[in-house]
């Protein structure tokens, strides 16, 4: 397969699961349908691809879209010495996509993280809960509606 | 009148020893670390102002210098370390995010540890030099000399 053709073979591959591609400053990106993660990252973990390495899954709020919270996924393989972003967006109504614990390990507490920031949820993740806020936490502070100076202490404070 | 000039005499006395032999408590959570690392260590010195005794449990110590952000996660963590101290005791707070949150104006970071415990210096900077954190340890000395000490058979007036 050609180096340069990936995203052209992806889209051939993958054929409808794919919603778009592009390659903005030089950045191989594949958009994607969130019903179909599960299948598209077992294709980009197997076969040619291999893509063996989760190097980063993270969120973005965008308040104003009617699919709020875009779920970016940066992939590395290393025979290949490629990368690749795969995204998808879901809504605030039901923001639930497929965990990828199964494919890579590591995708146990960036989803938890991910699940902490932005209450994103993820179907089939072993132990869905808080990473970095404490119990009790409520809300999710990197979404863009949490108030920018909103404290939840767990001691009464001295002083205001 | 003799008995105030002794009183006052063993007041005096009582601060010189406790500001002259600090046990510190290093309470270390960030960057800031570095900076306290060169204080307590031979190029800095902090041993010339007699608190080169550095306790890992708060049960022996009379000073905490709390140096770094702390965290909402942590603040019960920091109440608690500070309540097991035996008293007399001193709070130092180091760098900006002990002293304010520094630039972690956020969700997650304490507003300043005295949001939660005393303090008695305060010692600016991202990241203070080790000279601020030995100026701040001087700037208490001077307090622990002035401060009406407490000790075990003192007649308590109320």
């Amino acid at each position: 397969m050609e180096e340069k053709d990936l995203l052209t073979g992806l889209r051939t591959a993958l054929a409808d699961r794919v919603l778009g591609a592009a390659s903005p400053f030089g950045d191989d990106t594949l958009v994607i349908r969130p019903a179909a993660l599960r299948e598209v990252m077992d294709v980009l973990r197997a076969g040619p691809y291999d893509f063996t390495m989760l190097l980063d899954l993270t969120v973005v709020d965008f308040p104003d879209r009617a699919e709020r919270f875009e779920v970016v996924y940066h992939l590395l393989s290393i025979s290949r010495n490629r990368r690749i972003r795969v995204k998808l967006s879901v809504g605030e109504a039901n923001p639930a996509v497929a965990s990828l614990t199964p494919v890579w390990k590591n995708a146990d507490w960036l989803e938890r993280e991910a699940y902490d920031m932005f209450g994103v949820t993820f179907d089939g993740h072993p132990y869905l809960r808080r990473l970095f806020m404490y119990d009790g936490f409520e809300g999710h502070p990197l979404r863009k509606d949490y108030g920018l100076r909103h404290r939840q202490p767990r001691l009464p404070l001295r002083k205001a | 009148m003799p008995g105030n000039f002794i009183a006052t005499r063993f007041n005096y006395m009582l601060g010189w020893a406790r500001k002259f032999s600090l046990f510190h408590y290093p309470y270390i959570t960030a960057c800031c670390g570095m900076e306290y690392m060169s204080a307590a260590c031979a190029h800095f010195d902090i041993d010339r102002f007699g608190a080169g005794w550095t306790r890992f449990t708060p049960r022996q110590a009379d000073m905490i210098l709390v140096v770094g952000t702390v965290t909402q996660k942590l603040a019960p963590v920091l109440k608690t370390v500070y309540d097991q101290m035996t008293e007399p005791k001193w709070v130092i707070a180091v760098g900006a995010c002990a002293v304010s949150g520094g630039i972690y104006d956020n969700y997650a970071v304490l507003q300043g540890i005295d949001q939660i415990i005393p303090v008695d210096i305060f010692v600016p900077g991202c990241p203070p030099r080790p000279e601020m954190i030995l100026d701040g340890l001087l700037k208490l000395q001077q307090k622990i000399q002035k401060q009406e000490q407490d000790w075990r058979w003192k007649k308590k007036t109320s």
